[in-house]
């Protein structure tokens, strides 16, 4: 390891493991809500009134001072509205946002990373009455009080949802929740309940305003640093980090692409349903980098891929981007309702530490690593066996760990390396792709019966 | 290092990803309203298919043309069609969900259908149809380039409780 390289990893473990000031305070009122939340706020009961106050408290001389408090009464009153849910979302949101900028702030620092200036944002629109309805339902009730019932209600809000683009988002949020919630119903026999993650999209869902977020034009070369996949039983998203090259200018950029798919099209199958974008699947599996020319890109950073303005370039190794480029490249702004800590995502190149089971050892600071996924190559063993890892930095449960996106290990004396987005054409390894052909057939079943039915 | 208390974490999807299996002859198996329902292809002719259901708890059997014809082959025991829904629900979610929520008793090394204890009920036919129709639909919306951040919460991987 050379040493510059050992210094900075000695500075990225202590901003690890060191804990922002206020940050425990603000998660334990958190945690208060989330609570009241599992209860109901229908028939709170005198714990749950005292974590309200106190988070009411908090807010003492700003503008959600008055809103909060009203909120507080009023639930305490045995009345619940729309206006004082949103007021009780909104300071779980500026708490976990402070959260989420005390950690980004103190990893930045650590990563030498700087980051663009914030842009402020004005919201046009919120959830539509139907779906306002059944997350009132749902915080009146509480999560311990979640039937088959109120569980299916959500769904049934999702068709509508559908056929308004702008409501995609919040139909993708809707759809995930519910179908976590049917899974549970009735959540009453669950030995436990993820309070803060169902918090975390019921607030979400409360506050998802749709906001026009300022997009220009953007060329340059695209390189790749790994692609992070998401799934739920309605939903398969690929997010691709990289680095956008224009001029002298580095700059981290990201790109997501987002089909609707139903529960039993999953594994590597997923990649067919992104097959009209053939730029930038070839780009993540043969390792290409992309030339850009008037690629929208909105001010936080994401690209609106057009895979019409993209063009392939040479052969780029990942790891090769990461050592020589990460370095200085400066981040995007992080848009005002995504600060969250669950939202840190942050490429890293890891290099010179220890496995252990499941985990990486900076020397200093451990990560656990997170669960990887099936339409990509990577296994816990390549992981346990890896001596450099492309990944993403994340806080959760209090602690950080890393997403690997790409690993070189030596496996039986021999070097390999795996990225997350090799199989975006089809998995390379025969036994997977065997599996793959008679799961994918599920994709042409699925449309061929679609075509029959729904277009006839 | 992490705390890896589960009440505590945002990121931990809830939901494990189903079996994948062939699809050509049951296309689609779901849990609602009380009843396992399913869409099962007609041996004989593409364009018809049967709608199928079973109630959790009572057992009440149904079996139907899309056509709302009742299905011939259903009588004092499961026909063919409600034979595919159950194996292929076992396939998709596993036979221990599928017997929590049907209120099946697996005897020692019997299977899901030797636990039913039939009776015949009316299903929702109409419903299920176009519960199949809503699930393919989901195939034809376009691919959605905006950021959509609501994905951070779910990543893909296996499920951690
Ligand atoms: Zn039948």
């Amino acid at each position: 390891m050379v040493p510059g390289r050992a210094g900075a990893a000695v500075i990225l473990a202590d901003a690890l493991n060191r804990v922002p000031e206020g940050l425990t305070e603000a998660m334990a009122l958190v945690d208060g809500l989330d609570d009241a939340l599992v209860h109901g706020l229908g028939r709170p009961d005198e714990s749950h009134l005292s974590a309200l106050a106190n988070l009411a408290a908090v807010f003492a001389g700003s503008p959600l001072a008055e809103p909060v408090n009203e909120a507080v009464g009023k639930i305490e009153a045995g009345s619940v509205t729309d206006e004082h849910l949103l007021a009780l979302a909104g300071a779980r949101c500026a708490l976990l946002g402070a959260a989420h900028d005390a950690l980004l702030a103190g990893l930045d620092q650590a990563l030498s990373r700087t980051r663009s200036e914030l842009v402020a944002l004005a919201p046009r629109r919120s959830a539509p009455a139907g779906v306002r309805s059944w997350l009132r339902e749902l915080a009146i009730t509480g999560w311990r009080g979640v039937d088959h019932e109120i569980a299916a209600a959500g769904a049934r809000a999702v068709p509508g949802l559908l056929e308004d683009p702008q409501y995609r988002r919040l139909a993708v949020l809707v759809d995930g929740l519910a179908a976590e919630l049917r899974a549970a119903a009735p959540v009453a026999t669950q030995p436990q309940v993820p309070a803060r993650r169902w918090a975390d999209l019921w607030a979400r869902a409360l506050l998802t305003a749709q906001a026009d977020v300022p997009v220009s034009p953007v060329n340059g070369r695209f390189l790749i640093l790994g692609a992070d996949l998401r799934e739920h039983p309605t939903a398969f998203q690929v997010q691709v980090h990289g680095l956008l090259e224009s001029g002298a200018e580095v700059r981290l950029a990201r790109t997501s692409l987002t089909a609707a798919k139903v529960d039993t099209i999953t594994g590597a199958s997923v990649w067919r349903l992104l097959e009209d974008f053939p730029v930038l699947l070839t780009a993540l599996a043969k390792h290409q980098s992309v030339e850009l020319t008037g690629m929208p890109q909105t001010a936080f950073g994401d690209l609106l891929w057009d895979d019409s303005r993209a063009v392939a370039g040479e052969v780029t190794d990942p790891f090769a981007t990461a050592r020589v480029r990460l370095g200085g490249a400066v981040a995007a702004s992080v848009a005002p309702l995504e600060r969250h800590p669950a939202a840190i995502l942050e490429p890293v190149l890891l290099e010179g530490y220890q496995t252990g089971e499941g985990r990486i050892d900076l020397g200093g600071a451990v990560l656990d690593v997170d669960p990887l996924p099936a339409a990509g190559p990577i296994t816990p063993a390549m992981v346990a066996a890896s001596s450099a890892c492309i990944g993403l930095l994340r806080h959760d449960t209090g602690g950080w760990s890393v997403r690997p996106l790409a690993v070189q290990a030596l496996v039986r004396k021999k070097p390999v390396e795996a990225h997350t987005g090799d199989w975006a054409l089809g998995p390379t390894e025969p036994k997977a792709a065997k599996a793959e052909a008679l799961a994918g057939a599920a994709v042409e079943v699925l449309r061929e019966r679609a075509g029959r039915l729904l277009r006839k | 290092m992490q705390q890896t208390d589960p009440v505590r974490r945002s990121t931990a999807p809830q939901v494990p990803p189903v079996h994948p299996r062939k699809l050509n002859k049951v296309p689609f198996v779901e849990f609602s309203d009380g009843r396992l329902q399913g869409v099962v292809s007609s041996g004989s002719d593409v364009t018809r298919v049967y709608v199928s259901s079973i109630s959790a708890g009572d057992h009440g059997l149904d079996c139907s043309t899309n056509n709302n014809r009742p299905c011939g082959g259903l009588g004092a025991s499961p026909c063919k069609h409600i034979q595919s829904l159950l194996a292929e629900a076992e396939n998709q979610f596993g036979s221990a969900r599928v017997a929590r929520y049907l209120g099946i008793e697996v005897a020692e090394g019997g299977g899901l259908l030797g636990g039913l204890h039939p009776v015949r009920a009316k299903g929702q036919a109409a419903e299920v149809f176009s519960s199949f129709l809503r699930h393919l639909a989901y195939l034809e919306l376009p691919v959605s380039v905006e950021p959509l951040s609501e994905m951070q919460w779910f990543p893909a991987g296996p499920v951690q409780l």
